[in-house]
C-alpha cells in the first residue's frame, strides 16, 4: 500500500508526467530502498553548505521538471572536489530550463547494474534486472519476470544473467552483496505493484553494489499518460 | 458456462445450408456430419424446402429435437438475429464460423453477440473461425473430409487463433504420430478466449497436454493466463507470432527498450513453467514429448547411435540447448560393455555417445539402453537409429519400449520418417515412446522434459 508521503509525491509529480529525481529517491527510500544521502537545494550558500554536509567528491545534478534526459543538457557533473568547482557547477546549472534547484550526493563506486520496471499491455507489471554500463547497452544483459517476484524468481534473475560471475567477485573483485541486491529487488516488485495503476517506466540506472551495500544512484520514473485522476490518488 | 454441449453434442444443427451452391461451407459441414459422424445432424435455412433426400429447416425452432450445437455459417449480419433464435429454442452452444465481424470493421455487429450471449449464459465460439476438431466425434470445419489429414485420437488438445495454423499443425500432428484430444480454432475469440479454453482442458480427462497458437492477448490477459496456468496439472505448450512486431513508441527509458514485448512474454511463460515453442517444427516435437512423459530431468543426456557422425552432431544440438551430455561411468561402461554380443564388443565405443557402430544387432541396442537407463550419470536416452544398418530388425522398436516401462527413464527415438520403416516406429510410437524424425526434433523432445514445469 502506498503511503500518505508518497501518494503526495506521485500527486505533486502528475503535471509533468514524471518524478522529479529527489522525489524519486524519497518515494524509493520510503519503499525501503537504498538511496544516497542527497540534498536537494536552490540556492548556492544552501548547496555549498550542503557540500560540507555530504562530503567532496560529490555528484551534482541538474533538477528541472523541463529536463527528463539530465546528461543530454551536460545537468551532471561527477567528482567535485571542492567549493570552487561547485559553484561553477551550480552557476551553469541554474541557468537551464526550469531550474528548480541541484541535487548533491557523494560520489559513490560498486558494480553498476540496471533495475526497471514497466507496465505490459499484456502482463501487467514487469520487473528488469541487468548489468549496467556497456554491458546493458552493447550486451543486453537482463533477466525479466513478471511482479510480483518470489524468492525464488528474484535468484533465479540473478542466476540468469550473463555477467553473474562479475558480481561474485570476478578476477579477485569483491563479491558484492547478494542479499543486500535481493532484497532491493524484492522492495522495489513490492513498490512496483502498489504504484502500477500510476507508473509507465520505472528505471533504477545505475544502481551500485559493493561488498557491503546495494545503492540507487539515478531514479526515473515516468508515470501513466491515462493517469487516474489527481483527487483519487 | 457449460462447454459440454459444444464439445459433446449429441444434435447439431448446421445454419445457412445453401439450396442450390453444394460448395458452401455450411453445405460442406453438413455433408460430413451427416455421413460419417455418430451425432444427428439437421440443416437449417430460412428457405425451407429439401436438401438431398432431407428436410430443411426453416427455423431451428422447428427441429423436433433439443439441439447441442448450433454450426453458423450465414452472412454476418444475420448472425445476431440467429444467435437470438438459437437462445430462445434451448440450443447448448454456438460455432460462428462466419467472417465479417470485428476483424472486418463490424467490431459493433460482434459486440452484439457477445452482449446476447453473456446475458443468456450461452457458449459461442468464433466468429471468423474454423471451429472444433473432435477426432472420430465431430467437426466444424468447413474444409471437405478428403482434404483434411487426420490425426489419430490422442492426449493433446490444440487451441489456435489462426485456423489455418490449426490445420497445417494436425497435417504434422498426422506426420509425427501424435494423437489429438480437440482442435479448436476460436478466430476472433469475442467471447471464448484462451483462458476459457485452458479452464476446460484442465478438467477434460481426454486431455493430457494443453498447446496454445497465439497472436497476442488482451490488456493484462497474458497475466491472468499465466496465473491461471499455475494451477493446472498439464503441460501448456505455446507457440506465439507477431514477435517481429515489437514496441512502436520511442524509447524513453531504458527499460522500455530493452523490455521488448516478445522478450517480455518468453521470460513471464519461463517463469510461470509454461513451454514456449519457437516455431511449428518445435511446437509437434514438445506435444510429442509430453504426450509421453512426465519426468522431470535436468536434461543430462545418455546417448546409442551407430554412426560417429550422428552422436558429435545430436551432441553438438546438446550442447546448444545446454544439455549435458555427461562422462559414464566406468561401472556403466562395464555394465553395458559384458552385455553387447562378441562381435561389437571389440569395435564399440563406450563413451557418451554410445557407438555402437554398423555391426549392432538389436541385442546390441537392448543392451545399450538397458546400461544407460541403470546409469545414474544420465537421466534421459536419445536412441539414434539408422534402420539401413542390417543388424537392426523391426522389432527393435517395441523391445526399446519394454526398457522404457522397466527402467522409466524417458526414451527418445530418431528414426527417419519412410514407409518402409513403419514398423520399427510404430513398436515405438503404440508403446508411447516419441520418435522424431529428425535428430534436431529429438533433441527439442528431451528439452521438452527439462523445461515442463509440471512434469
Amino acid at each position: 500500500m502506498l503511503n500518505q508521503n508518497m501518494r503526495d509525491i506521485i500527486r505533486r509529480a502528475k503535471s509533468y508526467g514524471w518524478v522529479l529525481e529527489p522525489e524519486a529517491k524519497r518515494l524509493l527510500s520510503l519503499g525501503e530502498i537504498r538511496v544516497p544521502d542527497f540534498r536537494w537545494t536552490a540556492t548556492l550558500p544552501e548547496a555549498l553548505a550542503a557540500a560540507e554536509d555530504v562530503g567532496y567528491p560529490l555528484v551534482v545534478k541538474i533538477v528541472s521538471p523541463a529536463i527528463v534526459h539530465k546528461s543530454e543538457v551536460n545537468g551532471v557533473a561527477v567528482g567535485l572536489e571542492d567549493a570552487d568547482a561547485l559553484t561553477d557547477v551550480f552557476r551553469g546549472f541554474s541557468k537551464l530550463e526550469g531550474f528548480a534547484g541541484v541535487l548533491i550526493e557523494p560520489l559513490i563506486s560498486g558494480v553498476e547494474l540496471i533495475i526497471g520496471a514497466k507496465i505490459d499491455y499484456q502482463f501487467g507489471p514487469i520487473i528488469l534486472l541487468g548489468i549496467g554500463g556497456t554491458g546493458v547497452e552493447i550486451y543486453q544483459d537482463i533477466a525479466l519476470r513478471m511482479a510480483p517476484l518470489s524468492d525464488s524468481d528474484v535468484s533465479s534473475m540473478v542466476e540468469s544473467l550473463k555477467g553473474a560471475k562479475l558480481l561474485r567477485g570476478y578476477r579477485g573483485a569483491e563479491p558484492i552483496d547478494m542479499s543486500a541486491l535481493i532484497r532491493l529487488v524484492h522492495h522495489f516488485s513490492v513498490l512496483v505493484m502498489d504504484l502500477a495503476d500510476h507508473i509507465d517506466t520505472i528505471d533504477l540506472n545505475p544502481v551500485k553494489c559493493t561488498g557491503t551495500t546495494c545503492v540507487v544512484v539515478d531514479a526515473r520514473i515516468m508515470l501513466a499518460e491515462a493517469a487516474i485522476p489527481i483527487e483519487s490518488i | 458456462m457449460d462447454f459440454t454441449p459444444l464439445f459433446h453434442p449429441k444434435t447439431i444443427a448446421v445454419l445457412g445450408v445453401s439450396l442450390t451452391n453444394d460448395r458452401h461451407p455450411a453445405n460442406v459441414i453438413y455433408n460430413k456430419i451427416h455421413l460419417r459422424y455418430p451425432v444427428k445432424v439437421y440443416p437449417v435455412n430460412p428457405r425451407g424446402g429439401q436438401f438431398q433426400r432431407d428436410r430443411v429447416y426453416a427455423d431451428i425452432a422447428d427441429i423436433p429435437a433439443r439441439i447441442d450445437l448450433a454450426v453458423v455459417a450465414a452472412r454476418a449480419e444475420f448472425v445476431p438475429d440467429i444467435l437470438e433464435r438459437c437462445i430462445k429454442s434451448d440450443v447448448g452452444g454456438a460455432v460462428i464460423i462466419s467472417g465479417g465481424f470485428a476483424e472486418s470493421g463490424r467490431a459493433d455487429l460482434q459486440e452484439r453477440l457477445v452482449t446476447l450471449a453473456r446475458t443468456a449464459d450461452f457458449p459461442f465460439i468464433g466468429p471468423n473461425c474454423l471451429g472444433i476438431y473432435a477426432p472420430t466425434r465431430f467437426d466444424t470445419f468447413f474444409l471437405p473430409g478428403e482434404r483434411l489429414v487426420r490425426p489419430d485420437p490422442g492426449p493433446v488438445a490444440i487451441v489456435s487463433q489462426s485456423g489455418g495454423v490449426l490445420v497445417d499443425q494436425m497435417v504434422k500432428f498426422a506426420e509425427q504420430g501424435v494423437g489429438l484430444s480437440l482442435a479448436v480454432s476460436i478466430g476472433n475469440k469475442a467471447l471464448i478466449r484462451e483462458l476459457d479454453m485452458l479452464a476446460y482442458l484442465s478438467e477434460d480427462p481426454t486431455t493430457r497436454v494443453i498447446a496454445f497458437y497465439v497472436e497476442g492477448f488482451d490488456k493484462n490477459e497474458g497475466r491472468r493466463f499465466v496465473q491461471a496456468a499455475a494451477s493446472v496439472p498439464k503441460p501448456i505448450i505455446v507457440l506465439k507470432s507477431g514477435k517481429s512486431i515489437e514496441g512502436r513508441r520511442a524509447a524513453s527509458s531504458h527499460t522500455a527498450s530493452l523490455a521488448g514485448d516478445h522478450r517480455v512474454f518468453s521470460s513471464v511463460l519461463a517463469q510461470h513453467g509454461i513451454v514456449e515453442a519457437e516455431n511449428e517444427f518445435e511446437m509437434v516435437s514438445f506435444c510429442e514429448s509430453l504426450s509421453c512423459y512426465r519426468q522431470k530431468i535436468q536434461g543430462r543426456v545418455g546417448i546409442i547411435t551407430v554412426s560417429g557422425g550422428h552422436g558429435v552432431l545430436v551432441t553438438d544440438i546438446c550442447a546448444a540447448r545446454g544439455l549435458a551430455v555427461p562422462q559414464l561411468s566406468k561401472d556403466t561402461r562395464h555394465k553395458i560393455l559384458e552385455n553387447l554380443s562378441a562381435s561389437v564388443q571389440g569395435i564399440a565405443s563406450l563413451e557418451n555417445p554410445v557407438d555402437l557402430t554398423g555391426s549392432a544387432r538389436d541385442d546390441d541396442f537392448v543392451a545399450a539402453a538397458n546400461g544407460l537407463s541403470q546409469a545414474s550419470e544420465v537421466d534421459c536416452v536419445i536412441l539414434l537409429l539408422l534402420p539401413y544398418s542390417p543388424g537392426i530388425s523391426s522389432d527393435l522398436g517395441a523391445r526399446l519400449s519394454h526398457v522404457f516401462r522397466r527402467e522409466d527413464k524417458p526414451l527418445v527415438a530418431y528414426v527417419p520418417h519412410q514407409e518402409k520403416y513403419r514398423m520399427l516406429i510404430e513398436g515405438f510410437e503404440l508403446n508411447n515412446v516419441p520418435v522424431s524424425s529428425s535428430i534436431d526434433g529429438a533433441v527439442l523432445m528431451i528439452e521438452a522434459l527439462r523445461r515442463c514445469r509440471t512434469c
